[in-house]
């Protein structure tokens, strides 16, 4: 069986507070219900700041992870 | 002793009031807080309306209801950058160019210097990827954050709806403001 795929992406590196939370909210609005969304950013706030933006908006957060500064977030769409 | 009235009920729709087309539907779908956020701009201070569209255009990414009740000076952030001198008399005429209305326009409170405060704070926002207010305006109107002049200080200053910035809602006054602010939606004053 075929993982989930990716559906879209958002390159959110270099941008600072609130550009990653605004630029990963338009385009969530690209991808249907149960698909994913993978984020990379740089801003080091940006891992509390998407756990609270995925309590408040319900989108599911999948998966967090970090490697060498950069950080990836992958998002199922509620 | 005769009974006091009832205390009023909490149903008015203040949305319905402010008497024009519904924002744009949220950006996400999930669980969308139940309480609004209003931020009462006063402010036409550099420092504070940057501030303020930080907070209003996560807030909108958030998919919580946004408004910004612009007033006073926070009135003049939302004029037009092209407007150089608004007004009808004199008086009027004299604020607006002795302050530039218009986002792009703002000065810091605190170490203006004649303005190289405000291009060291731009060049160091560009430097480390921050938006600048006039971004991250563009981004709440896209986000259908409502921005809602004060009618009071339109008059005061003089402005007319073709000087303010595209997309804004009708004016109203503080009473709406207060019923936003009572209803449903955790005010900030900034």
């Amino acid at each position: 069986m075929a993982l989930l795929e990716i559906a879209q992406r958002v390159d959110a590196r270099g941008l600072s507070c609130p550009l990653p939370i605004v630029r990963t909210a338009q385009a969530i609005k690209t991808v249907t219900s149960g698909q994913l969304l993978e984020v990379i950013a740089t801003d080091p706030g940006s891992v509390k700041d998407f756990a609270a933006w995925s309590k408040a908006t319900g989108n599911a957060l999948v998966e967090t992870s970090s490697e060498a500064g950069v950080y990836r977030f992958v998002i199922c769409r509620k | 002793m005769t009974a006091i009235t009832e205390a009023p009920t909490r149903s008015i729709d203040y949305s319905a009031l402010l008497g024009h087309q519904p924002a744009p539907e949220p950006v996400t779908e999930g669980e969308v807080p139940t309480k609004d956020l209003l931020i009462i701009n006063y402010s036409g201070d550099l420092e504070k309306v940057w501030a303020t569209l930080i907070l209003t255009s996560t807030s909108a990414a958030m998919g919580v209801k946004t408004r910004v009740f612009c007033t006073f000076w926070g009135l003049q952030n939302f004029v037009k950058d092209e407007k150089r001198i608004t007004g009808e008399n004199w008086m009027q005429k004299m604020m607006s160019l002795m302050q530039r209305p218009g986002i792009s326009h703002r000065k810091l409170s605190k170490m203006n210097f004649l303005g190289m405060g405000p291009w060291m704070m731009g060049s160091l926002a560009r430097k480390y990827n921050v938006a600048s207010p006039r971004e991250l305006l563009d981004v709440c109107h896209e986000m259908g954050v409502e921005f809602i002049p004060c009618q009071m200080t339109m008059d005061m200053f003089g402005l007319k709806p073709g000087d303010m910035m595209d997309g804004m809602a009708p004016p109203v006054g503080a009473a709406t403001v207060i019923g936003l602010m009572t209803e449903n939606s955790v005010p900030l004053f900034i």
